[in-house]
């Protein structure tokens, strides 16, 4: 990304733009290509989009999201899911809504206790995975039923009463009078937070230990590290995050039950969007963000496009298939290129035709680049037709 | 699961093994049902009357045919979660074609499975040729068809004639004709997944895709086969919803959960989740066990959102139950490639990748052998 701040000074310009062009290609960098894209189509859609304070909305908007998927990002890289993120969100903020109450006093005692609890959800999720071996896809998704329901149960199912101002302030108000944006909003404010501490954390040897878990849970183990522990903190990590949005979400959306629905599958698409790989160990945190600030300016697109919004969902549909077909299949080739010489099963897209499985049988046992076999490449053509 | 019965090879603690698999279902299941019983006798009611037995069995249905199609992907380790929304479109399909006319009954559940078989033919494209990872394709595709159903669909749509109407509320004896027909289709799905060629390669490809392909399975027909047959079952499942409800539905679906649901009652009936090991009939218990915790709580008259919460207990309790006893009794799989054993075994917290291994390569050498 720097690269293109440093390169008068550096020899080698155009091999320095040639690899920034390669990373921005690659899966890992193709959703800052895609963010790009979609940004500029919305500046010529509606050239004001470009001014500082719409920017700085716009931001604000993506804020709970990015954050959740900050959050999810964690888990995801870890080799786990969390489906429970948006009945986080939900419960957080109609506990939001019924302690604080227009008392404002209470605002900091009940944030605290809303962290607690988030840290509490993310613990029990994360022990029971590492503990009773149950897939994290079912403990989270037992717990965003059980959430839920004990959540509507408690309210009866309807909303009541608002926070205090004072803490909706959060999710909606900002610093105000500023020269060029005119407000920064706090929830901008928050996201640059959180988000720099993610940074930092995934640098951090703790970080890398998620990612290594994620990749090889034997070989992690193996060398020292405690999975139960690092598996349960990336749950409670991913609790917290939607604590936080559910925070800002008071300010912004109010309270009622209905918020923070459908944040799991969000935020599970922002991630895979940014490039993670689901099932754990590769990915990079940035784009796990990009990957919301995409999705959320691809509604904004189609929203200045005059789409019907029943259309968007559709559309979001085929964005995810294809930005993740194109990941898997770049990483395919990639992979491919470079195990050449070990197994030689050859890239799957070949020159010959047809991925074909009859001759990467036939071809393994011969350790060496294989020479053509003639006589098998007929069966390629027909395996081809054939599935 | 029966497969095991086609084993010429004295496979003898495998065949153990397997039945205990089921085993531990049905024994979950007659627990729950006994639960269920005396909580109902202390509010003097009886849990074995015939209409509560009706009622329960029509439970089942729906879910039973939704979860029997999501067996089969799970079991090649991908996911569908298209599932409600093929349910859905299917209802307004079926309900719109047939537009209260019985003469055209058979061309729209032609075209529902026509249309169902198309989608599941996408899922399964993207998932095996595009590699995209089957939670991510699926909830693609249905986002597609959310995207289609909400633009042309406001309400409720079509109507069902009566005769197909008849098909959701006649029974013989206390046992529902939808029922039956879904138990019929369960049968279909367990024959053909321990007596077909690609039955068996479901196993395989699910245990290890790299082994199955290089024990020279084309890797990808088996996976979109499981995809067509698993929006088929969800297309029956919303046929029989049209079928009861009498019209077509947009959000027929999505009220149901039918996606999250039918994955948790696959996992309750002991299917893993990363593929490769799993039966039909464990995941039909896992269905009647939901179906009889959900009876028992609307007898009891449990308020519905307590409901919610206790369904989430019981799929992580039961699972749990169930995950405990599995790693225990896969542990001796390891057993003939000594040094598996030991490297798995010591790290007691690892057990996710390991243990998805070894049931691929008995499934595998029963597909070398078919």
């Amino acid at each position: 990304m720097t690269a293109t701040t440093t390169t008068p000074t550096q020899p080698g310009f155009g091999e320095r733009l040639a690899a920034f062009g390669r990373i921005l290609i690659s899966p890992r960098g193709a959703v800052f290509l895609l963010l790009a894209i979609l940004l500029v189509a919305i500046t010529v859609l509606n050239p004001s989009f470009a001014e500082p304070d719409q920017l700085v909305r716009f931001i604000q908007r993506v804020a709970p999201i990015a954050i959740v998927a900050i959050g999810q990002y964690f888990v995801i890289v870890g080799g786990e899911f969390d489906l429970s993120m948006g009945s986080v969100v939900t419960a957080q903020v109609v506990i939001a809504g019924n302690l604080i109450g227009q008392d404002a006093s209470l605002a900091l005692p009940v944030t605290a206790l809303m962290l607690a609890f988030g840290a509490l959800v993310g613990l029990v999720n994360g022990l029971v995975v590492s503990f009773l071996r149950v897939p994290s896809f079912i403990v989270t998704l037992g717990m965003m039923l059980a959430l839920l329901g004990g959540v509507l149960y408690w309210t009866g199912g309807a909303a009541t009463g608002n926070p205090a101002d004072e803490f909706r302030e959060l999710g909606r108000g900002g610093i105000r009078d500023l020269p060029v944006i005119g407000i920064l909003p706090w929830a901008v404010v928050i996201l640059a937070v959180v988000l720099a501490l993610a940074i930092w954390f995934s640098k951090r040897p703790f970080g890398r230990t998620i990612i290594a878990l994620g990749d090889n849970p034997v070989t992690a183990a193996y060398s020292g590290t405690r999975t139960w522990w690092v598996k349960t903190s990336t749950f409670i990590l991913s609790s917290l995050s939607a604590t936080v949005a559910g925070i800002l979400l008071v300010g912004y959306a109010g309270v009622h039950p209905s918020v923070g629905r459908g944040y799991e599958f969000t935020a599970i698409t922002a991630v895979v969007l940014g490039g993670v790989v689901l099932g754990g160990g590769r990915g990079w945190v940035v784009a796990a963000v990009a990957g919301a600030f995409a999705l959320e300016a691809l509604f904004t697109l189609l929203n200045f496009a005059g789409v019907p919004s029943t259309y968007r969902d559709a559309v979001q549909g085929v964005i995810i298939i294809l930005a993740v077909a194109y990941a898997a299949t770049t990483f395919r080739a990639r992979r491919k290129g470079r195990a050449l010489e070990a197994s030689p099963a050859g890239p799957e897209q070949a020159p010959e035709p047809g991925p074909d499985e009859a001759k990467e049988t036939v071809a393994d046992p011969a350790s060496a680049r294989p020479a053509h076999i003639p006589s098998t490449q007929r069966d390629d053509n027909d395996t081809k037709g054939g599935s | 699961m029966s497969a095991a019965s086609a084993a010429p090879r004295p496979a003898r603690p495998r065949r153990r093994r397997r039945l205990d698999a089921s085993l531990i279902v049905g024994i979950a299941l007659v627990a729950v049902i006994v639960i269920g019983a005396v909580l109902l006798a202390t509010i003097g009611r009886n849990f074995f009357s015939a209409g509560n037995i009706r009622d329960i069995l029509t439970g089942m249905s729906v879910l039973g045919f939704v979860a029997i199609g999501q067996t089969l992907v799970i079991l090649c380790a991908s996911l569908d979660l298209s599932v409600p929304y093929v349910v859905s479109l299917s209802s307004l399909i079926a309900a719109d074609i047939m537009a209260g006319n019985p003469a055209n009954i058979p061309m729209a559940v032609l075209v529902v499975l026509v249309v169902a078989a198309l989608i599941g033919l996408a899922n399964g494209l993207i998932v095996s040729k595009l590699k995209v990872n089957g939670f991510i394709a699926t909830l693609g595709t249905g986002l597609i068809i959310k995207g289609y159903l909400d633009t042309n669909y406001q309400g409720t749509s079509g109507s069902v004639p009566w005769d197909f109407q008849l098909i959701g509320a006649t029974g013989v004896g206390p046992i529902p004709v939808s029922t039956l027909l879904m138990l019929f289709v369960a049968l279909l799905a367990a024959l053909f997944l321990a007596r077909t060629r690609t039955g068996h390669r479901i196993y395989a490809v699910g245990g290890d895709e790299q082994v199955a392909r290089l024990s020279g399975i084309r890797t990808a027909r088996p996976v979109i086969v499981a995809h067509v047959l698993c929006s088929i079952s969800a297309a029956l499942a919303g046929l029989l919803l049209a079928s009861r409800l009498g019209v077509g539905s947009p959000t027929v679906g999505t009220q149901g959960g039918y996606d999250l649901l039918s994955i948790a009652a696959v996992v309750l009936g002991g299917t893993l989740l990363m593929g490769g090991r799993g039966s039909i009939w464990g995941t039909i218990g896992g269905v009647a066990i939901f179906a009889v915790v959900d009876n028992v709580m609307s007898v009891l008259q449990v308020n519905p959102f307590l409901k919610d919460v206790v369904r989430g207990v019981v799929i992580v309790a039961a699972v749990a139950v169930y995950t405990s006893r599995q790693v225990d009794r896969r542990r001796p799989r390891f057993g003939p490639r000594g040094s598996v054993s030991q490297a798995t075994d010591a790290p007691g917290g690892s057990d996710s990748t390991g243990t998805g291994r070894p049931g691929e390569t008995s499934s595998d050498r029963e597909e070398v052998r078919a």
